[in-house]
């Protein structure tokens, strides 16, 4: 008996939808098997990259590359800046819009800024923030490892004795994850100022936006929201960091094209993934009120 | 002169290397010894593994089987470590010179030097511009690899190749695609840099100019397997005898290949082939 296509020996003679089942058996084992084998690559990177900060960081003589992390700032983050205030500006100035018909039923117009402030610095500013990272700055990772990878730069560099994940990943992983943090600072208070903008505009007083506000955001919702903003960073890196490095030379730039695209849908799946993991433990905590 | 005395030892040895990729066997029992200070030039047709050979001996890929060793020491079996300690001591210029393109040509040839060498900045400037005069290239130095032409990336490829003064050199295709009086000069730097720095050198190459202008010793590659090593002079001498003087068939292929003639065994391998078969198949 032949091999069916997912490299399982079919055990029996299948028919109709049985063969089916069984295909789709195989298929998904097949995947399964995948999925395990790359996060297990995946935390081989993230290993040897904390061993090359640490190397960095106290081991004299090694140079953590302060030039290449600087650059990679500048790559990954500055550049975004606009989109993230833009983006943040118009959520902020939407979703008090939305709430207020309802909220005005009640009586209780003024507590759109206390939803807006939570929403901001719990929930929305480094959520979107890491929206737009992985587009912006995890496809552009992708995109020019996988780049290297074909120009047979990495095999250079491994022929220099340089290794790769010291040399490339670690500066754009701690780039990714800085800069997401201090994005999110942007994002936040880009996003109250939107919310009041709106505010102002449905009569709402300042002065009382401006206590609801304070009030909403105490210093575990921010704190939490840059904590996630860390993680979230530290997945879009190395997704499009791992993603980047696998494209295989003969490839070309299908390859790396593809790396591009799986960074961004990847990198979202994985955020809202670990978005739903710390909601959980947050509040199973009683971290929110 | 090269060191070919009984008591030197090879500083580079090739033992029943086996490769494949997939179903594809790409080496298939390689055995090569390299002596120290000669310059070893690996021929071949196309894809027949020339460059997967020196992957291997450069330890960026591991054989299936088969051992390599490099100033005696085993490198299949090393860890990364102990194999960058290795790489420190030889070059090796890429068939395509593969440069790091987000970095200018000076910064380029730097690399090895910054992070290998507690050089100061300025013996490092200087030394740039003793690599890059080397191969005609120290006013690019500020180039980015993207606004050079193919020649001269491979030219600075070499540069960054010598920054650290390798004891073996390595080079695939060193003068494909170079016109000639270039070509002419990478084959005189090879040479130079062999014979009066004492390196050994590995060139693959299908110019058989440049390979008969630089060799020592040579070796023919086919379908896997080392068909013939031998001193130049060998290769020159069945290069020269008419082909009714040669009996073995292998020789006859070499003498082709060395000759570049289009009749002989090697074009009539191809109309042996399957082909209408497989065109039927369709
Ligand atoms: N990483 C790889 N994966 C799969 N196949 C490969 C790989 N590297 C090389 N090959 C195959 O091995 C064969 C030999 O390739 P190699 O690059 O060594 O040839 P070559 O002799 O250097 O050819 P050329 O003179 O054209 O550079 C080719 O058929 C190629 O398709
Ligand atoms: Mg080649």
């Amino acid at each position: 008996m032949g091999k069916s296509r997912s490299g399982t020996d079919e055990p029996f003679e299948t028919s109709g939808y049985l063969h089916v089942l069984a295909l789709l058996g195989g298929t998904a084992m097949g995947i399964s098997r995948r999925v395990l084998a790359t996060l297990g690559s995946i935390s081989l990177l993230l290993s040897e990259t904390f061993g090359g900060i640490l190397c960095g960081v106290f081991v004299p003589g090694v140079r953590l590359g302060r030039e290449a992390l600087l650059t990679q700032m500048v790559r990954v983050g500055i550049k975004a800046i606009p989109i993230v205030i833009m983006i943040q500006l118009a959520i902020g100035m939407i979703l008090p819009l939305q709430m207020f018909p309802k909220l005005d039923e009640f009586g209780q117009a003024e507590q759109i800024a206390t939803i807006n402030g939570i929403a901001a610095f719990r929930e929305l500013g480094p959520l979107m923030t890491a929206v737009i990272l992985s587009g912006f700055a995890g496809a552009s990772i992708a995109a020019e490892l996988g780049t290297m990878v074909v120009a047979e730069e990495i095999e250079a560099l491994e022929a220099l004795a340089l290794n790769p994940v010291r040399f490339l990943v670690v500066p754009r992983l701690l780039a990714t994850i800085v800069m997401m943090v201090l994005l999110t600072v942007i994002a936040d208070v880009v996003m109250v100022l939107g919310g009041f903008l709106t505010s102002l505009r449905l009569g709402i007083d300042a002065d009382v936006f401006y206590l609801l506000s304070r009030e909403a955001v105490d210093l575990m919702g921010f704190g939490t929201g840059l904590i996630k903003a860390g993680v979230f960073g530290l997945l879009v890196g190395l997704i499009a960091c791992y993603l980047g490095l696998a494209v295989k030379p003969w490839q070309g730039s299908d390859g790396v094209g593809k790396a591009t695209t799986h960074t961004v849908v990847y990198s979202i799946v994985a955020i809202i993934g670990a978005d739903a993991i710390f909601t959980v433990i947050f509040y199973s905590y009683g971290l929110f009120k | 002169m090269p060191d070919y005395t009984n008591t030197s030892e090879p500083v580079i040895q090739v033992r029943s290397v086996i490769k494949s990729f997939g179903d594809q066997r790409v080496l298939d029992g390689i055995d090569l010894d390299v002596m120290p200070g000669e310059i070893m030039v690996v021929m071949g047709g196309s894809g027949c593994g020339k460059s997967t050979l020196l992957r291997h001996m450069i330890g960026s890929i591991v054989p299936d089987s088969g051992s390599v060793k490099l100033f005696g020491r085993e490198i299949t079996t090393l860890s990364e470590q102990e194999m960058n300690e290795i790489r420190k001591k030889f070059g090796i210029l890429f068939q395509s010179g593969a440069l790091i393109n987000s970095l200018t040509v000076g910064e380029n040839v730097a690399l090895p030097l910054r992070e290998h060498t507690h050089l100061d900045e300025k013996t490092i400037e200087i030394m740039i511009k003793i690599k890059l005069e080397l191969v005609s290239l120290r006013i690019h130095a500020d180039k980015m690899p993207a606004q050079l032409s193919g020649g001269m990336k491979k030219r600075a490829g070499l540069a960054r190749a010598i920054a650290l003064d390798p004891q073996i050199l390595f080079y695939d295709e060193p003068s494909a695609g170079l016109d000639p009086v270039t070509s002419a000069q990478i084959d005189q730097l090879i040479i130079d840099l062999t014979r009066k720095l004492h390196v050994t050198s590995v060139v693959v190459t299908h110019e058989m100019d440049s390979a008969f202008s630089i060799a020592d010793r040579m070796c023919m590659l086919d379908k896997g397997k080392v068909l013939k090593i031998g001193m130049r002079q060998e290769f020159e001498t069945l290069r020269d005898t008419p082909a009714e003087n040669l009996t073995s068939d292998q020789d006859k292929l070499i003498r082709q290949f060395l000759r570049g003639d289009a009749d002989g065994p090697l074009s009539r391998r191809k109309a042996d082939s399957d082909y209408e078969e497989d065109l039927l198949r369709v």
